[in-house]
């Protein structure tokens, strides 16, 4: 995880299976595609509920692309592969 | 607590109410919006929703002492403060001392992919931390249609905003929820069906070129209210709603007299004059001496030290003051001291209800014994008919709560009726007439009505001198009645 170059945020409230499923979802995406370049962090905002606030979020869970820029957000249980690819960029190359 | 301030008349249990602190508004809704549940304020575009749900918070943290959070959906906090800055509201110094939050929501649709299943805890633990972070009792969300524009899965919405009004219940919050105006619903989004205990119509339309903003309470679950079109102001203290005519006919009564300022006129009411705190209607033709009676009473007011605040629609304070020396009476005099202030402006510089607005502000402000309107039947020209007449009695309800003696002159033409029927709103009604005597124009005074006092029934002359107006009785004509 040193060299991330994809850094991802997972906003979740509580561990819903909404959330865990998103975060198994999402896992399994990036191990397939980006698999030894990317960290996903965790925040529940149960623990840290100031973090929705600055962070801007409303929908959970978010999960949020801080790198490369530009942002990218997305919303939703991350289980529509295509769609998740396609929305954070994450196969550019083709 | 506060919450029976305004109820005093209300004897009935009700459900519990908490106070807006609006002016008007806890008056129309005998007692405020109903504690602890959601209320929605629907409108169009620059109705006063906005406004009205941040003063709710902002008198609620002033004078009643419930913090508030407002979620901002349209605007940001900084121009939340500024815009409402402008109005006297420092919304700054009341998110220091923590009685106010502001938490701007940014929804963009465009920046945020949706996939799959999601719900919006993220808005929920925000208001949740938001309400925990300094106890509030008040909540407001403007506008929660933001949502609708946000997020494309409507069914999630729909059930994500059942949820938010339960909580809001739960947690025992009063809450506003704001909506845009909708074709044939009254929110876009029909949101009044998730607030189903209390919803209010927002509404600023312009008629014969005049705007007037109205206020109506559409539904009120489990208690009584106004059910009228209430007009209102959004005035540099926030908003005013008035009650077309005050619900309560409750004004304090005096058996005080004041005089008339004309002798001769103070024998045919029994020798006292006017009670005081009522309104008198002195209705007459052009040339009749209608603002020269209105003078020689402000004059006699001030005389015996009273304040006397005096509206002129027609002439400009200058002119007034000049043309009175004419009849030996120097208003001048008096505004010199302090005692008499003359507000003059034309009565199409504004609409109706700005009318009134200046009208309260300036009785509030100089806290005059007696205000002379004159003539109170110019207002009409600056709105309809039926307007002018719900705002006149407006406006002398509002004199008499005060306990302020009115006089208010009406032109009338030659068949005497007063213009918008005002003479019911009216205690005493004094005609000034003119009739021809030998080529001569004479000038004639009569009591029509005088309510609760027994008054002379008989026709007076009415003479100007050098030293005022003097009523005398007619020569030849025995005064044979009391």
């Amino acid at each position: 995880m040193k060299n991330a170059i994809y850094k991802f945020v997972l906003y979740i409230a509580g561990s819903t299976p909404k959330s865990l499923d998103a975060f198994a979802n999402f896992k399994n995406i990036c191990d397939e595609y980006l698999k030894g370049k990317y960290s996903i962090d965790v925040v529940d905002l149960l623990m840290n509920p100031k973090l929705a606030q600055s962070d801007q979020i409303v929908a959970i869970p978010t999960l949020v692309r801080k790198l490369p820029p530009p942002l990218k957000k997305m919303i939703g249980d991350l289980s529509n592969k295509e769609k998740v690819l396609v929305g954070l960029n994450i196969i550019e190359q083709g | 607590m506060a919450k029976s301030r305004n109820m005093t008349s209300v004897v009935m249990p009700e459900l519990p109410k908490c106070p807006s602190g609006i002016q008007g508004l806890d008056e129309i809704t005998f007692g405020g919006l109903p504690q602890g549940r959601p209320t929605l304020v629907c409108g169009g575009a620059g109705c006063g929703k906005t406004l009205l749900a941040m003063e709710f918070l902002c008198r609620g943290a002033l004078t009643y002492n419930e913090p508030g959070v407002f979620i901002a959906f349209e605007e940001k906090e900084k121009d939340l403060e500024e815009n409402f800055s402008s109005l006297g509201f420092d919304l700054k110094k009341l998110v220091a001392q923590k009685k106010l939050l502001i938490d701007y929501v940014y929804i963009e649709r465009s920046e945020i992919e949706e996939t799959g299943e999601y719900d919006l805890e993220g808005l929920f633990v925000r208001l949740a931390s938001a309400v925990d972070a300094i106890g509030a009792k008040r909540v407001v969300l403007d506008t929660i249609e933001a949502l609708f524009s946000g997020f494309t899965n409507q069914s999630i919405l729909r059930a994500e905003l059942r949820r938010l009004f339960r909580w809001l219940k739960d947690k025992g919050v009063t809450a506003i929820i704001t909506g845009e105006k909708g074709e044939s619903l009254l929110t876009k989004h029909g949101l009044e069906e998730y607030v189903a205990d209390c919803v209010i119509f927002l509404d600023h339309r312009v008629n014969e070129q005049i705007a007037t903003r109205r206020l109506k309470i559409i539904k009120y679950r489990g208690s009584k209210h106004g059910t009228n079109e209430f007009p209102f102001l959004i005035g540099n203290s926030g908003i005013s709603v008035f009650p077309m005519t005050s619900l309560l006919l409750s004004s304090s009564v005096s058996s005080q007299r004041i005089s008339s300022g004309i002798k001769g006129l103070d024998e045919m009411f029994g020798l006292k004059g006017y009670y005081q705190g009522t309104t008198i209607l002195v209705s007459g033709s052009a040339g009749s001496g209608k603002t020269s009676f209105g003078a020689q009473f402000v004059d006699s007011v001030c005389r015996s030290g009273q304040r006397a605040l005096y509206f002129a629609f027609e002439e400009s304070e200058g002119q007034l003051s000049r043309n009175m020396t004419s009849i030996g009476i120097n208003l001048k005099k008096w505004a010199d001291k302090g005692i008499l202030k003359i507000v003059a402006n034309r009565a199409t510089l504004c609409g109706l209800e700005m009318h009134l607005v200046m009208a309260h502000k300036a009785v509030k402000e100089f806290k005059p014994a007696v205000v002379v309107i004159d003539p109170i039947t110019t207002m009409i020209g600056s709105g309809i008919m039926d307007e002018a007449r719900a705002m006149i009695a407006r406006l002398l309800d509002f004199l008499k709560n005060e306990g302020i003696t009115v006089l208010a002159t009406d032109l009338t033409d030659k068949s005497g009726e007063t213009e918008v029927g005002i003479s019911s709103l009216c205690d005493t009604w004094i005609r000034l007439s003119m009739e021809m005597q030998d080529y001569k124009r004479i000038r004639r005074i009569s009591i029509i009505k005088s309510r609760g006092m027994n008054h002379g029934h008989e026709t007076k002359d009415l003479i100007f001198t050098n030293n005022g107006l003097e009523v005398k009785n007619i020569p030849g004509v025995r005064e044979d009645y009391k």
